[in-house]
């Protein structure tokens, strides 16, 4: 019969106060579970978005904005820049000397809440995603160059919009004007978890034609409404950042020789864009780590600190429930002692129980995140493409044991200190 | 082998003043004897079987086991020594509500250090007739069979010296003379010395040895009282 064995009788025989205080310590522990879990998650899904390559060349700006309207698609688009900047960029032009690749995207309006961005077909072929992985085609196949009206769906997209192969997507420009064109859906992404699954990519020839019209049409609309005024019709285009000229791209995404990369030659590229006064260009790994860490990362410690709070009262609770039933088992305490057991002995009991509460309550709490985890692991999948799996385990979960160990053993040593004071000869006659 | 020397003993009263309780010249049990402790309520006959245990700690005097002088030992080799040594079988049996039977002896073998010996206790609930009550807690056993269980659980770590305080105060006359008959039976075959102290006439007469504690002791508490 070992020691552990006592403290869990003396935890059977208070069995409900037991249950209580175990119940709320594994609602802690979840919360720390979750809190990690879900900062990992957000961590992951932010993170990928930025990988696939090197720098964004985009209008000049706040460089955070042209992240997140280039990589996640979100945010009001920024201004644009010449194509002719792209021609500069692209690989063997006047800075391309270190260029492997240089993509141009267009972002458009939305499309039943998928951003529309306008590309050249090696977005999927030169481009890699995450640890460069390759884009997959699940259905269909990429959009050709040489036919302007195709589009290709990311696979979020594809699933929430319903569209097949062979159907169009129309009225992409999106606003009230006519918009006539129909783009054909050629291809079906297979997931990434990245960005790019909750995107509708057309060609960008097609893609600036419509523009090009769209935004003609609106001149005219407007031109209309305007009777009397003798607005200036071009600052008003600009300011609405629409893209009626047809020798404009929004963005475009370039990627360094690895080796070049490694020997700095980044940002001597970026360097070079930036000098040349009509674009910036921005590593995007570095500014969503900035963000990230900015925002999400301080919240996460918010976060963390009130679940850790919630532990740390339930391991008062396990302190206070301990701590009452003193009175009621000075008396076993004093027998346990007569029967020959020392004070040091007595005093283990009770740290061991309040353990024993404590890595209960963190086994099931542990248990219990995880599976909320997992029963949310769907959703979760679906808005951020982050898969995870009922046993993805933070490394700072790791902390938690040994953190509890040592939270039990604070909380029980004032019940443990009142057991070794137990003056054995009193509470002997004293009957319970 | 037990001797007590020049023990006294004395209690702070709530209103501050000294209550003496016991002033023991001398008192010797040898090896294996058999004895009983007699004497009015509250003449300190608890009192002095805790003295003997090492639970209290007389204010003066030597308590001696074989070669050992329990006043001089440390509290920890104290507790040691009466887990290894001495059995106690209290007045109010005192077994742990939260454990069976056999883990009421069992945790009495841990808190001696030794090797908890299952087949040992097993054995001793068999002597004492509970070997069909060995799951069983406390509160699921009759007064009768709880002070049986108190019994095997002295017993338990093969001890030199049985204190039993009044362990057949609260059982009916039949089982009374049972629980006895266990006892002494038990300490004769594995050569404990036994201190039994009773109320009972009919139990006293049993034994070879009497002492009134009123006799070896030079307070006289109860006295005031009767
Ligand atoms: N902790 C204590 N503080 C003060 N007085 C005490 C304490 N313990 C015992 N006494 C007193 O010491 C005296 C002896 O008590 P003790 O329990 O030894 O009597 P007893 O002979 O065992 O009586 P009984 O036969 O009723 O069990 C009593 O008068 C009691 O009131
Ligand atoms: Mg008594």
């Amino acid at each position: 019969m070992s020691l552990w064995k006592v403290a869990w009788r003396s935890i059977q025989q208070r069995a409900l106060v037991s249950l209580l205080t175990v119940i709320s310590m594994a609602l802690g522990v979840a919360l720390v579970v979750a809190v990690l879990v879900v900062y990992g998650v957000v961590y992951q899904s932010f993170h990928r978005g930025g990988e696939g390559y090197d720098l964004i060349v985009g209008a000049k700006g706040g460089r955070e904005q042209l992240v997140l309207n280039t990589v996640f698609y979100l945010s009001q688009p920024v201004g644009n820049i010449p194509y002719s900047l792209y021609e500069d960029v692209k690989e063997g032009s006047r800075f391309g000397a270190d260029v492997e690749t240089a993509i141009p995207v267009c972002m458009g309006h939305t499309y039943q809440g998928f951003r529309v961005v306008g590309t050249v077909p090696e977005m999927f072929t030169e481009l890699k995603y995450r640890n460069n992985e390759r884009y997959q085609f699940a259905k269909g196949r990429n959009f050709k160059a040489d036919q302007p009206f195709e589009a290709v769906l990311g696979a979020a997209a594809a699933s929430r919009t319903q569209l097949q192969i062979g159907e169009a997507v129309r009225n992409i420009a999106g606003g009230s004007h006519t918009d006539r064109a129909e783009f054909k859906v050629v291809g079906i992404l297979a997931p990434t978890g990245t960005p790019v699954d909750h995107a509708v990519y057309v060609n960008m020839r097609g893609f600036q034609e419509i523009h090009h019209g769209a935004a003609a049409a609106e001149h005219a609309e407007r031109a209309d409404h305007d009777e009397g005024g003798k607005h200036d019709e071009k600052a008003k285009h600009d300011e609405h950042g629409d893209h009626d000229h047809g020798n404009e791209i929004t963005a475009m995404l370039v990627c360094i020789y690895p080796d070049r990369a490694n020997a700095g030659r980044t940002d001597v590229v970026a360097r070079m864009v930036n000098d040349s006064r009509v674009a910036q260009a921005v590593v995007p790994a570095r500014v969503i780590a900035d963000m990230f860490e900015g925002v999400v990362g301080k919240l996460q410690w918010v976060l963390l600190g009130m679940a850790v709070v919630t532990v740390v009262e339930a391991g008062i609770g396990i302190m206070v429930s301990i701590y009452n039933s003193m009175s009621d088992r000075r008396h076993e305490i004093a027998v346990m002692r007569a029967l020959g057991a020392s004070r040091f002995t007595v005093m283990m009991v009770i740290l061991m129980e309040s353990i024993l509460l404590a890595l209960m309550g963190g086994a099931i709490g542990l248990l219990l995140g995880h599976g909320v985890i997992w029963a949310c692991s769907p959703l979760i999948a679906e808005w951020t493409g982050v898969v995870v799996d009922m046993l993805q385990f933070q490394l700072m979960e790791l902390v938690l044991i040994p953190g509890l160990v040592v939270l039990a053993s604070a909380v029980g040593y004032l019940p443990a200190v009142a057991a070794y004071r137990t003056d054995v000869a009193k509470s002997l006659i004293t009957t319970p | 082998m037990l001797l007590l020397k020049d023990v006294k003993k004395s209690f702070r009263q709530p209103d501050g003043t000294a209550l003496p309780v016991l002033d023991i010249p001398e008192f010797r049990v040898a090896a294996g004897e058999q004895m009983v402790m007699v004497g009015r309520s509250g003449c300190g006959k608890t009192t002095l079987l805790h003295i003997i245990a090492g639970i209290g700690r007389p204010d003066s005097g030597k308590v001696r086991l074989d070669d050992w002088d329990l006043t001089l030992l440390p509290e920890a080799e104290r507790d040691r020594f009466r887990a290894e040594r001495i059995g106690y079988v209290f007045q109010t049996f005192n077994l742990l509500a939260g454990f069976t039977a056999l883990e009421n002896v069992l945790v009495a073998m841990r808190f001696a250090r030794g090797r908890p010996d299952k087949a040992r206790a097993r054995n001793l609930l068999n002597r004492v007739g509970l070997s069909h009550r060995i799951t069983h807690r406390p509160a699921q056993l009759s007064v009768g069979e709880q002070q049986r269980v108190a019994v095997a659980r002295a017993l338990a770590n093969k001890p030199q010296l049985l204190l039993a305080d009044e362990p057949t105060a609260n059982v009916d006359a039949g089982h009374q003379q049972q629980i006895l008959d266990l006892i002494r039976e038990t300490c004769r075959e594995e050569n404990v010395a036994l201190i039994m102290v009773t109320h009972s006439n009919d139990v006293a007469v049993q034994f070879p040895r009497m002492d009134h504690l009123e006799d070896i002791n030079h307070v006289a508490v109860g006295a005031a009282i009767g």
